[in-house]
Parts: C-alpha cells; structure tokens; sequence
C-alpha cells in the first residue's frame, strides 16, 4: 500500500499531494512491478495505435469526423467502441479475482495482499457498471432510437457529443488512477466509512470519475426525452412507437429521476472528505445509513436503466427472427411503464439489515416481489411472439435465447432475496453475487451482444460472422453457469463477499470450477474480438443491403450504413412496425425529386470541454488546486464562448443527396436483397 | 408493379416536402429543472434527517436571523416579479425596456447572494461553520446549493444581456430568454421550501 501523502506539509503548490512516491510502479515490491509492466504494455499498444494514425494521416479524419461529430450514429459507435475497451478492463480485473480466490487458500495469501484486492473489486465493479453497461446502453439507443422514429438526428446534437466526451473523460479518470496514485476500496458503490476514512487519492478518483461520466449519461437523458417526444415522424403516435424506443424513453426518465440523487450524494461525500463536513460521519451527528439509502435511491433505478433498453432488443429481435408482430405490445408497453416506476420503491431491499423494522421491510419485500409481475408479462410476451412462429436460430437469436433461460433463474434468485427474513442470511454472501451476475450478464450483457449482432450490419453495411458469433455465445453461456453456480452454492453455505484468502479447504474445488468458468468466459470475449476482426476482414463477403433480416421497424428502410441525414425522405407512419407496412404496400424507393435537407455542424466545444473537465478533476483529486480553478475557469468560458456560436446548422443540397442515393450503398443493398 | 400504384406508395409512406422541425429547447430545458429538483428534494431530505443532529453545537433557533432572512427573501422574490415584467416587454418587441427590467432583476438577486454571504461568513466567525455539526452541513450545503445557483443565474443574466444588446430579440435569443425566466423562478419556488421547511421550521422547533 502506498503511503498516502496526504500531510499538508509535504504537498507543494504545482503538484499538489502528488509527489514520485504516488507512481506505483516506481516502487520495488511485486505490485509495482505488476503495475510497471502493464504500464509499458498499455504505453507501447497506445504508442503503436498512435503511430499508426500519424502514418495513415488519420488525424484530421478522427478529428473531423469522429471527434467533433454532432451525428447520433457516429456518437453511438463511439460509446460502443469505449464500452468494449472498458470491458477487456473490468474483465481483466474479474479474471485476476478468480485467479487469486482459486489459489488463497490457508498458508498461501495469493498474488494479490488485500489492499490490493479491495481496489481490483472496487474497480471491477464501478467500471462494469458506469462505463461497459451504461455506455453500451446509451451507445445503442444514441444509434438506432433516432432511426426508428424517422428522425435526423437527436434534439440537442452539441449535447451528445458533450455527454460522449464526458462518459470518456470519466473512464480516464478511472483508468489513470491504475499507474498514478491508487484507487478506491471502498467497494462498487463507495460506502462509508471506508469511503471517508480512506486517505489518499483512490475515493476521489472515483468520486471525480463517476460525477464526470453521470453528467454526461444525465444529458443524454434528457436528450433522449426530448427527441422521442418532439421528434416522431409524422403519424407514429406513441402507441407505434418500436418498443426500443419505448424502453429508452424509460429508461432515459428514469436517468433524469435518479442521476441527479447520484450527483447529490457524491456532492455530500466529497464536501465530507474535502472540508470536513459531517454528512456520513461516525461523530458529529453524522448518518453513515444516509449514504446507504440516497446511493440506493439512486443505485436501484440503475439496474433498471440498464435492463429496460435491453428489453427493448429482445423485443426487437424476437418478432424479426419470428417473423410475426410482438405478441402483446400494448402490455409490453404497460410493463415497461410500471417497471419504471416500481424500480423506484425497492431501494431499501439492498439493507434489510438496516434494522428498519418489520413493517418497513415488508413493503420494501412486497414491491421487490410486484416487479417480478411486469417482467413475467414480458417474457410470456417474447414466448409466445416465438410460438407458432417461424423461428431463425441466428446469433441476435441464439443471444435471446439464452436470455430467455438465464435471467428467468436470475429473476427467481432476485425472489427469494426479497423475502427480507431469507436476506438476513443471505445479505452480502456470495449468494448475491451469483445473484446479480446472473441478471446483469444473462440479461444486459447477453442483450448488448444479440443487439451488436443484430445492429451491427445496419452500422457498417455488413454482417458479423456467424460462426464466431456462436462460439461466443456458447463460451459465455457455459462459463456463465460454471463461474456463478458455484457462488451460487457456496452463498446458500454462508461464505461472505470480498475476500482475498480462505481458510476452509473444501471451498477450494467450488472457486477452481468457477476460475474455469472466468477463463471459458476470456474465451467468449476473445471469440466476439475475433469475430468483429473476421468480419472485417471478409467484409465484401458479408456485405448486405438496408434490410438484412426482413425487419420491422424503420431503421431498416434507410441504407446500410446510412446518410448523414439519415433518410432522404422522412417517413410518413401509418402502423406498427411502420417498414414491414411499407414493405407490404409496394413501397419503392425513390430516386427523385430530393430536398435540401437541414443539418447539425460539428463543433469542437465537446472535446475542449471534456478535456479540462478532467484536467479541473485531476487536480482536485491531487489537491492541484491551480490546475483545478484555472480549469474549471476554462469551462466556463468555453461554455459562454459556445453561445456566442449562433451558426450551428447548415443545409446538405439537394444535389449531394441525389448523388448519395444512386451511390454505392445502396447498390450493394440490391445485391444483399437479393443474395 | 405499376408506376401510378408505385407513386401512391410513395405519397403515403413519405413526406415528401420537408417537415417543419420542432424545437425542443423548452422542453428539454424544463426536464433538465425537474431533475434539478431531485438534487435540491435530495439536499432536502438529508436536512430533514440531520437538522437536529446539532451534536452539542448551536440549534436552528440560536443561528438563524429571520430579519435578514425577510429583506433576503423579498429580494429574491420581487426580483422574480420584474423578470416577469422583463418578459413583458420582450412580448411587445421593447429591447431597452426588457434590457432594463432585467439589470433591475439582476442586481436584486446580487443583493441576495451578497446578503446570504454575509449571513454565511457571520456564522462560520461565531463558530457555527459547516464543519461544527451534521444539522450546520446540511445547513450549508442546501442554501449554499441554492445560492450557488442564483449567482449562475446572475452569470447567464449578464452574459444573455450582452448578447441582447448585440445580437437583439432574434428566435434564439426569445428562446433563451424564457428557458432564464423558467429557472429564475424554478429558484425562486425552491427558495420559498428552504424559507419554510429550514428557516421558519428551525425557529419554531
């Protein structure tokens, strides 16, 4: 453990508390060395993928067309691309967990002292949550939300690329605290007291990491709001409306209800550890259940955020690759409704232990058990849109399925946790674990890859291979049940969270079997890599035009990849699934009679203020308070400079949209159609 | 497939003329106060379990000064009124007149700012600081919250008053215009909980 330098007197004005000391990786022990040669590693994959932008020239390109892009589509590829990145990150850490929980066990302590491992679960867990699930989730709805509802663009484009690069920053601030300084271990949700006591710079690189990436996922929420209400097309009321738009439209009112208590309650915990207020202290009249209720209020409605949108995809693909409508919309919609607001009123199942009393945890108990009505709607739904139809095992598919089977178990732990008598057995054991990686993995994780499987064709213009598809999908099922079932039963034996070492020997077989089940886990992740790699490399082969799968709903009926604008026509909506309607009255496509079409510039303000938003971060972290006030300086100005830009729009001519029409998109979408 | 049949389908499933797009500025800008409002019900509900939490130090009763608290609290809210005669006057195309109304505005909110820091360092030199007691954090940190808030009004105010003088009553700027009217009085009603729920609360209990 590093020594924290937290002592007024040995911080200096330009480095605040960050002295050579704080490198780890300049120290001579084990974990230095682990943190030095993975910091060699990242700088020579970093310097390589640098170089290799230099050499091709890419930069202007990067910086024109991806950076400063105000395009939803693009901003959605890029949230995908950093939920990807921070998931080889947070299963990184998952695998060394597994490694070190297979081999502790009594004389041998392990790879990893505990210090070290209260940092690698505290990270594990932020990072998964923040930064893989949430940018997957607000990656695919930015992409394909404004295509099914025949819209350009979102309502506040310069705000979605701000929401990105905040996301990003955030992740940085994460990723920096590996090789400068420590991080939190405090756990994923950063508890106090440890989250009070612990010197150092770790609670503040995930206070300033998580404020960073929950402004930018607030923004997107009300972004999200305002173009599904004001931006429809014509004649899609919201009754056919896609059920993806249905759950991002609650998902994003949940975001704008709950993100804010998260803001709030990291305010509190830094003005705690910052100017010594008494929030969640032990003395002064602090509350340390305070912290656990307002991060709860916050942290439930989260897994909700996550799970809605994700139900959305399944109700996407199930009726594609069943070739029939969705059975039951109007109760899917109704579901989504009342599990949006009763994924408010649970909270307080995550501390039965509190010492509420019985009357409070019964109703806590009672609506934890109600959400599992809704959710029950939506899965008979998906059953019985399959029944009688014609169904395609593709991978989207093959995802959903096994969707259908794992988070149904997860869903029936979830139960038997909320009865609250059975939870004061079960709290905090790896019953829970089991538990909460049984519905995040069976259900976000394995909806985010049937959604990439699904989308991905309409992003790039081909599909993904079929064969890797499969294999991780296989990979990621066994491993799945192989990691947690274990936990699992050894939860239902009494064996707690959050430990580095054992003493019982017969525990040992249960964590080989689920460190098997991790490495069968790296071999899902490593086949979905390979697979994206393959694709792209038989690129030609795969190609497919704007509606590879027969789809319903509107972004199928513009070009894969499609225009900048989208389509060259805004659709007028008559019925549900509005393109498999089209499709069914003759529609053609036409090649005539085009408009000026009105337009979003780019703009660079997102970047400039994403970097000294983490510069400003940085130095509250290290107490480099210069740095902090002449950044936070910066954004204001930036922020105020912005407005003085009254020119954000332009016009592509009729002429260019012409001329993409007869372009080579959408002959390659002839051909797709007809292979 | 015959042409004729092919143009309905067209006619049917597009817009063929441009639509005209709606702006969602109000509204986004309305939804970004409601979830301001969960900070603010948050910062509340922390004062609702810790107000008494005085922890030996001073109670509500023996820090908080209703005099100041009544010019305070008048500021605040008749300069909510002559927003809304700035408003007015945007609505008859009368530049200096809102120009006016809206420097009236913002030096009435800076005599509230100015009041509260006064009535802040007062407190922290009687030993009644932030750091003395969980009921003085909370304290704090919710009207503080609330005052940093006026004073970014008072920063938007000033900067939309030079971009009035330069740019004039343009569609973006009648726009920006009301989303400023709307927080100004979304602080103003989040004021009147603070004076009930802390101040004439605290003085009573």
């Amino acid at each position: 453990m590093l020594e924290p330098t937290n002592h007024p007197a040995a911080r200096s004005f330009l480095f605040g508390r960050l002295t050579l000391d704080s490198l780890p990786f300049l120290q001579p022990d084990l974990e230095g060395r682990i943190v030095l040669v993975t910091l060699c590693a990242v700088m020579l994959g970093g310097l390589a993928v640098l170089g290799l932008i230099t050499k091709k020239r890419l930069w202007g390109y990067l910086w024109n067309e991806w950076f400063t892009s105000v395009d939803h589509k693009k901003l959605g590829i890029m949230y995908m691309i950093l939920g990807t990145v921070m998931l080889l990150r947070g299963f990184a850490d998952a695998i060394m967990m597994r490694a070190q929980q297979a081999i502790a066990f009594g004389p041998n302590m392990g790879y990893l002292p505990p210090e070290h491992y209260d940092q690698i679960f505290t990270a594990h867990g932020s990072i998964m949550i923040f930064f893989v699930a949430m940018a997957y989730i607000v990656g695919l709805i930015n992409y394909v939300m404004p295509l099914q509802i025949g819209s350009r663009d979102v309502a506040f484009p310069f705000l979605n690329n701000l929401s990105f690069w905040f996301t990003f920053w955030g992740a940085i601030t994460f990723m920096v605290s590996l090789f400068v300084g420590d991080f939190s271990t405090a756990g994923w949700l950063g508890y106090p007291p440890v989250s009070e006591l612990q010197q150092g710079p770790g609670v503040d690189y995930y206070i300033w990491g998580l404020q960073l990436s929950g402004v930018g996922t607030l923004l997107s929420g009300v972004n999200f709001v305002v173009t599904i209400i004001k931006m429809r097309a014509p004649g899609m009321t919201m009754m056919k409306m896609p059920v993806f738009t249905w759950t991002s439209l609650c998902t994003s009112g949940l975001i704008i209800a709950t993100f804010p208590v998260l803001t709030a309650t990291l305010l509190l915990l830094s003005l705690d550890r910052y100017i010594g207020t008494h929030f969640f202290t032990s003395d002064f009249g602090g509350n340390v259940m305070m912290y656990i209720n307002l991060i709860w209020v916050w942290g439930h409605p989260e897994v909700y955020i996550l799970i809605l949108p994700i139900f959305g995809i399944y109700s996407e693909i199930v009726p594609t690759f069943s070739g029939k409508p969705l059975f039951g919309y109007s109760s899917m919609v109704y579901a989504t409704c009342a599990i949006m607001i009763l994924s408010y009123l649970v909270w307080l199942h995550h501390f039965f232990t509190m010492g509420s009393g019985a009357d409070v945890n019964s109703f806590f108990s009672l609506t934890t058990m109600i959400i599992s009505i809704p959710t029950g709607v939506k899965i008979f739904n998906w059953l019985f849109t399959m029944y009688r139809g014609r169904v395609h095992f593709t991978v989207p598919m093959l995802w959903t399925m096994g969707f259908l089977f794992t988070f149904t178990i997860g869903g029936m732990t979830g139960v038997m946790l909320s009865v609250a008598p059975a939870d004061f057995l079960l709290h905090n054991s790896l019953f829970l674990i089991a538990h909460f990686h049984n519905v995040i993995i069976g259900g976000v994780v394995f909806g985010v890859f049937a959604g990439v499987n699904y989308w991905f064709p309409k992003a790039f213009g081909f599909k993904l291979d079929e064969f890797w598809g499969k294999a991780s999908f296989w990979f990621w099922q066994i491993g799945f049940w192989l990691a947690f079932g274990p936990l699992y039963i050894m939860g239902l034996m009494g064996v707690t969270r959050r430990l580095s070492h054992f003493d019982n020997p017969a525990l040992q077989p249960y964590f080989i079997v689920a460190g098997i089940g991790a490495a069968l886990i790296a071999l899902g992740i490593g086949s979905f890599i390979i697979q994206i790699g393959i694709s792209i490399l038989r690129r030609k082969q795969y190609a497919v035009g704007g509606d590879p799968w027969n789809g319903r709903t509107l972004e199928w009926a513009t070009s894969s990849p499609p225009p900048d604008y989208n389509f060259a026509f805004v659709p007028n909506v008559h019925e549900r699934d509005a393109w498999m309607d089209m499709k069914k009255h003759g529609y053609q496509r036409p090649l005539t009679g085009f408009n000026d079409i009105h337009m979003p510039k780019n703009t660079a303000t997102g970047v400039v203020i994403g970097v000294l938003s983490f510069a400003c971060c940085f130095g509250l972290v290290w107490y480099i308070w210069w740095l902090a006030a002449v950044c936070f300086v910066g954004v204001i100005v930036a922020s105020i400079a912005h407005t003085y830009n009254y020119h954000r729009d332009y016009h592509i001519p009729k002429a260019e949209v012409d001329s993409f029409e007869h372009s080579g998109n959408w002959q390659d979408a002839a051909q797709g159609a007809n292979a | 497939m015959s042409s004729m049949a092919v143009d309905t389908a067209q006619s049917r499933f597009l817009c063929l003329k441009e639509p005209h797009a709606h702006n969602g500025t109000l509204l986004g800008f309305w939804i970004y106060l409601m979830s301001d409002c969960f900070i603010f019900a948050s910062l509340f509900a922390c004062y609702a379990v810790l107000g008494t939490s005085t922890a030996g130090g001073p109670t509500a009763a023996q820090v908080l000064d209703l005099h100041g608290l009544a010019i305070n609290t008048a500021l605040l809210l008749v300069s909510s009124v002559t927003f809304g005669f700035a408003m007015l006057e945007m609505a008859r195309k009368n530049k200096g007149a809102v120009m006016l109304w809206l420097a009236v505005s913002g030096l009435l909110a800076a005599g509230f700012v100015t009041l509260e820091i006064h009535e802040f360092l007062g407190m922290i030199a009687d030993g009644a600081g932030p750091g003395r007691s969980a009921f003085l954090s909370s304290f704090f940190t919710l009207v503080g919250t609330h005052g940093l808030h006026v004073s970014v009004g008072i920063l938007w105010l000033i900067v939309l008053m030079t971009q009035l003088g330069k740019f004039g009553l343009t569609d973006a700027n009648i726009r920006r215009m009301q989303c400023l009217s709307m927080f100004w009085h979304f602080l103003d009603l989040v004021w009147v909980g603070v004076f009930s729920f802390v101040y004439l609360t605290g003085v009573l209990r």
